[in-house]
C-alpha cells in the first residue's frame, strides 16, 4: 500500500513515522517490542538512556496540544536528546513565511528530527518530503489523517492486557469522521491481525466507504459491544455540538455513552481505553473511567515508552547502540 | 500573406470533411480547399505529408491569469501553450481580479488579447456582481461590450430566487448561461471527492450530491426560465444523466468535462498528490466511464482543459491548503488522443468536442475548414509521441498531474489568422 514509501528507507528500516498504514506487522511488532524494553526506564531512579545524546528534536506543534507535546518531550529527555518547543500559530506562518520556510530555519539550526502536530490532514506527509535527507519527521497529529503513536501506545496496551490479538474482537465507538486516531488504530489492529474492528457511531460521525478500511459499522451501541475484547472510546468535540451533526450532548451520553450497564454486553475481562481527555458524562460514564475495566492511566504512561521507541528507530538507534535495558 | 497546406488529411467534424487534401489561405481566410483558386500564388508552403490538418481548437474553460494573477501566468505565455496544442480560441471565466463585471475589464482582455496576437480570447461576464451571488451585473452592458456569456465562475449562488431571476434577465439579453453545479453547503469545505480515498487520507470529502443537489436546482430553473444553459466541467456519471433527461424534454441545456476527470480518478490522488487537488473533484472510475460514455453518446459537447496555471507556492502546502487546479492547456489535444488509442473515444468524436461542439456552445464561427472562415488551423503528427515532463512545459504553471505520461501527438504548426503562431521545428 502507499504511505510506507516514504517511511522507510531503502534497508527497510522505519525512516519517518507518519501513519501506521502499509507498515508491515512486523515492524508494527518491532515498534511494541522496542517499547517494552522502554517501559522500565521510567521506573528507575535515573530515568535515562543516552541513545540520542547529541541529536537536537524540535517538537513543532502548529496546533496546540499539552498532553502530547509532554509525552513526546519527555521522550526525548529519556533518550537524552536536547528538545526544542515551537507552537507555532497558523497567525505567524501567515504573515509570510511558507511552511518551507519554517522547515529550512530550522534545518539550518541543525535539528535532527521534527514532531509535527498540524490541523491539516498529510502535514506530516508533506513535510517529510520537503526536509533534508537526514532529518527523520515523527507525525504527532495531523487534521484526521493519522495519530500513529498514540494508535501504537494503545495497541501496546492491547498486547500487555491481551498477549496476542489474534482472536480479539476491538470496539472503537466515537467520532471516527474528524478522528486522526481512529484512523490509525483501524489500520494498527488489521495489520496485527485482530479479530474484527467494529465502529459504532451515528450516520453522521462515520467517513463515507469506511468499510474499505475492513471495519464493521454499528449504528447500535448494545448490538456493537456484543462480546467484544476491547472498547476504545473516542473524545467527542463540543464543537460537533453546533454544527448538525448531533443534536446534544445528552442524547449522545444516551445512545453512546459507555455506562457500566451497556459494558455487561462485551466479555467479562474486557479493557476500556480512551486517548484522553475524557468528557465524563458525554462520551463515558465516570464509574467506567475509574473502574476497574479501564487503562486509560496506563495508556498514558505507556506513551513515553512507545515515543521512546520511535524516536529511537527513526534515528537508527538499535539496542546494541548503547545502555538499553535488556 | 497566402499560404498552402499541401497532401494533409483534412479532418473537419463540422463539414464532414475527411479526406488527403489542400488547403489555401489567404489573408487571414481559408479561400480553398483541395481545388487552388485563381491566382493563387503562395508565399508560404508547408508540407501536410502524412500529418493531419484540423480547424484551430476551442477551449471552454481556461484562465490565462490577467489580470490579478499576472505571477501565475500571462496571455503570452499560457497563449503560447495553448498553440503548442493547437488552441486558437479560449473562452474564459470571470473570476479574474477584478472581476469582469465591468467594461474596464473586458476592455484590458481584449486588449491583451491584441497584444498577445496568439489567439480569440471569449470573456464570460459575471452573472452577479463581484460574483458575491447577491445583484446582478450588467449583463447586457458587458454582453455589448464583447463578453460571449455570462457565468458565476466557481462562485456559489447561495439564493434561489437570485439564481431564478438572473436566469431570467441573462434570457432577457439573450445570453447563455456557464453554470458550474456546486452546493456551497454541501461541499462543506472539502477538497477531495468523498468517497474512500478521502476516508483514508482523512481529507473532508465533497459529496456527489454537491453536485447533483445543484444541477437539478438549476435544470428546473431552466425549465422555468427557458434561458440557455451550458454546465460546466460535469464530474459524475449521475449528473451526465440528469443532463441527458433534460435533453429529451427539450430543454436548452449543454454541457463539458474537464480533461482531467476524462484520465483521473481519486486514486490517483495516491499520498496527498496536491497537482491532483482539483474542483470539481477527481471522483471514482464508474464516473470517469459514465464521462466518457457521455461524450460517446453525445449528450457532453466538449471536452475543456480547465486549465489553471499556478505558482509553485500555491502548491506547496499540506493539501488541503493548496489551490485547487492544473495546468493542462498543452496537453487537451495529446490527452484526447490518448483516450482514442485507448479504444475509448473515436478520433472524428475527440476532434468535435475540441473544435466545432464547443464553438457552437459560444455561438461562434470557429472550429471549422469551411472555405470563407478564419485561418485558424492545427496541423497534427499522430506517429510522434512524447514524455509529460514538467521543466519543459510553456505555461508558466508547472502544475501537471500528468507527469512521466507518454502521451501521443505532436502539433508541428498553429495558424491563427492565418499567421504560424506555433511551429515545432
Amino acid at each position: 500500500m502507499t504511505g510506507n514509501k516514504i517511511q522507510l528507507d531503502k534497508n527497510g528500516n522505519l525512516k519517518h513515522f507518519l501513519t501506521t498504514e502499509g507498515l508491515s506487522q512486523a515492524l508494527l511488532q518491532n515498534i511494541l517490542d522496542r517499547a517494552e524494553s522502554f517501559a522500565s526506564v521510567g521506573e528507575r531512579a535515573v530515568k535515562k538512556v543516552p541513545l540520542l545524546r547529541g541529536k537536537t528534536i524540535a517538537n513543532l506543534f502548529f496546533e496546540p496540544s499539552t498532553r502530547t507535546r509532554t509525552t513526546f518531550e519527555l521522550a526525548a529527555k529519556r533518550l537524552s536528546a536536547d528538545i526544542l518547543n515551537l507552537n507555532i500559530s497558523t497567525s505567524a506562518t501567515s504573515k509570510g513565511e511558507t511552511l518551507s520556510d519554517t522547515l529550512h530555519t530550522l534545518e539550518a539550526m541543525h535539528c535532527d528530527m521534527f514532531v509535527v502536530r498540524h490541523a491539516n490532514s498529510g502535514a506530516a506527509h508533506y513535510i517529510a518530503t520537503q526536509v533534508a535527507p537526514h532529518i527523520s519527521v515523527i507525525n504527532a497529529g495531523d487534521g484526521r489523517h493519522a495519530h500513529p503513536t498514540q494508535a501504537m501506545l494503545d495497541m501496546f496496551t492491547i498486547r500487555r492486557h491481551k498477549k496476542t490479538f489474534e482472536n480479539l474482537r476491538v470496539a472503537i465507538v466515537g467520532d471516527i469522521l474528524h478522528s486522526r486516531v481512529a484512523r490509525s488504530e483501524i489500520h494498527a489492529l488489521s495489520t496485527l491481525g485482530v479479530l474484527e474492528t467494529r465502529i459504532i457511531a451515528p450516520q453522521t460521525l462515520i467517513p463515507k466507504d469506511v468499510e474499505n478500511l475492513g471495519v464493521q459499522v454499528f449504528h447500535d451501541m448494545d448490538e456493537g459491544l456484543n462480546g467484544v475484547d476491547v472498547v476504545m472510546m473516542l473524545r467527542l468535540q463540543k464543537e460537533r455540538m453546533r454544527g448538525a451533526l448531533l443534536p446534544s450532548e445528552n442524547e449522545y451520553f444516551q445512545r453512546y455513552g459507555l455506562t457500566s450497564k451497556r459494558l455487561e454486553k462485551a466479555k467479562s475481562d474486557v479493557i476500556v481505553m480512551h486517548p484522553g481527555p475524557i468528557n465524563r458524562g458525554v462520551e463515558i460514564a465516570s464509574d467506567v473511567a475509574d473502574g476497574e475495566r479501564s487503562v486509560i492511566l496506563q495508556q498514558v504512561s505507556h506513551g513515553i515508552a512507545v515515543r521512546m521507541a520511535v524516536m529511537a528507530m527513526t534515528m537508527g538507534r538499535s539496542p546494541e547502540d548503547s545502555g538499553e535495558v535488556s | 500573406m497566402r499560404i498552402i497546406i499541401e497532401k494533409g488529411r483534412l479532418l473537419d467534424p463540422a463539414n464532414k470533411l475527411d479526406g488527403k487534401q489542400d488547403l489555401f489561405i489567404a489573408d487571414g481566410k481559408i479561400v480553398g480547399i483541395n481545388k487552388r483558386p485563381d491566382g493563387f500564388e503562395s508565399d508560404l508552403q508547408i508540407d501536410a505529408q502524412d500529418k493531419v490538418v484540423l480547424p484551430g481548437l476551442v477551449d471552454l474553460c481556461a484562465r490565462l491569469r490577467e489580470p490579478g494573477y499576472a505571477y501565475k501566468g500571462t496571455f503570452q505565455s499560457e497563449c503560447q501553450a495553448a498553440n503548442s496544442s493547437g488552441i486558437t480560441s479560449i473562452c474564459c471565466p470571470p473570476d479574474t481580479k477584478p472581476v469582469i463585471d465591468t467594461t474596464a475589464v473586458v476592455d484590458l482582455i481584449h486588449q491583451r488579447t491584441r497584444d498577445a496576437k496568439r489567439s480569440n480570447v471569449y470573456p464570460l461576464a459575471a452573472l452577479t456582481l463581484g460574483l458575491k451571488g447577491e445583484h446582478l451585473a450588467e449583463m447586457d452592458t458587458l454582453r455589448r461590450a464583447g463578453c460571449i456569456g455570462v457565468s458565476n465562475g466557481l462562485a456559489p449562488i447561495e439564493s434561489t430566487e437570485v439564481l431564478r431571476r438572473a436566469f431570467e434577465y441573462a434570457h432577457s439579453c439573450g445570453l447563455t448561461v456557464f453554470f458550474f453545479a456546486e452546493d456551497y453547503s454541501l461541499k462543506n469545505n472539502g477538497v477531495v471527492h468523498e468517497g474512500p480515498v478521502s476516508t483514508r487520507l482523512g481529507l473532508p470529502g465533497i459529496p456527489e450530491t454537491a453536485e447533483t443537489v445543484a444541477l437539478s436546482r438549476a435544470l428546473l430553473l431552466v425549465e422555468q426560465t427557458q434561458v440557455k444553459a451550458h454546465f460546466c466541467r460535469l464530474s459524475s456519471a449521475r449528473s451526465v444523466s440528469m443532463i441527458a433527461a433534460a435533453q429529451e424534454l427539450g430543454l436548452p441545456v449543454t454541457a463539458d468535462v474537464a480533461i482531467c476527470n476524462l484520465h483521473l480518478t481519486e486514486m490517483d490522488i495516491a499520498d496527498y498528490n496536491s497537482d491532483c487537488h482539483l474542483i470539481p473533484p477527481l471522483r471514482n472510475e464508474r464516473d470517469r466511464k459514465g464521462l466518457i460514455e457521455g461524450i460517446n453518446k453525445g449528450i457532453i459537447a466538449a471536452v475543456c482543459s480547465d486549465h489553471q496555471p499556478h505558482d509553485a507556492d500555491a502548491k506547496a502546502t499540506p493539501f488541503s491548503q493548496t489551490e485547487a487546479g492544473a495546468s493542462t492547456i498543452e496537453h487537451l489535444l495529446p490527452l484526447m488522443l490518448h483516450l482514442v488509442n485507448r479504444n475509448e473515444i473515436k478520433l472524428e468524436q475527440a476532434i468535435a468536442v475540441l473544435s466545432s461542439q464547443p464553438a457552437n456552445i459560444l455561438g461562434v464561427d470557429k472550429g471549422t475548414l469551411a472555405i470563407g472562415s478564419d485561418a485558424d488551423i492545427c496541423i497534427l503528427d499522430l506517429e510522434t509521441s512524447n514524455s509529460v515532463d514538467k521543466e519543459l512545459l510553456l505555461s508558466a504553471g508547472k502544475n501537471t498531474p500528468f507527469k512521466g505520461w507518454e502521451l501521443p501527438g505532436q502539433v508541428t504548426h498553429t495558424l491563427y489568422n492565418g499567421n504560424v503562431v506555433f511551429n515545432k521545428n
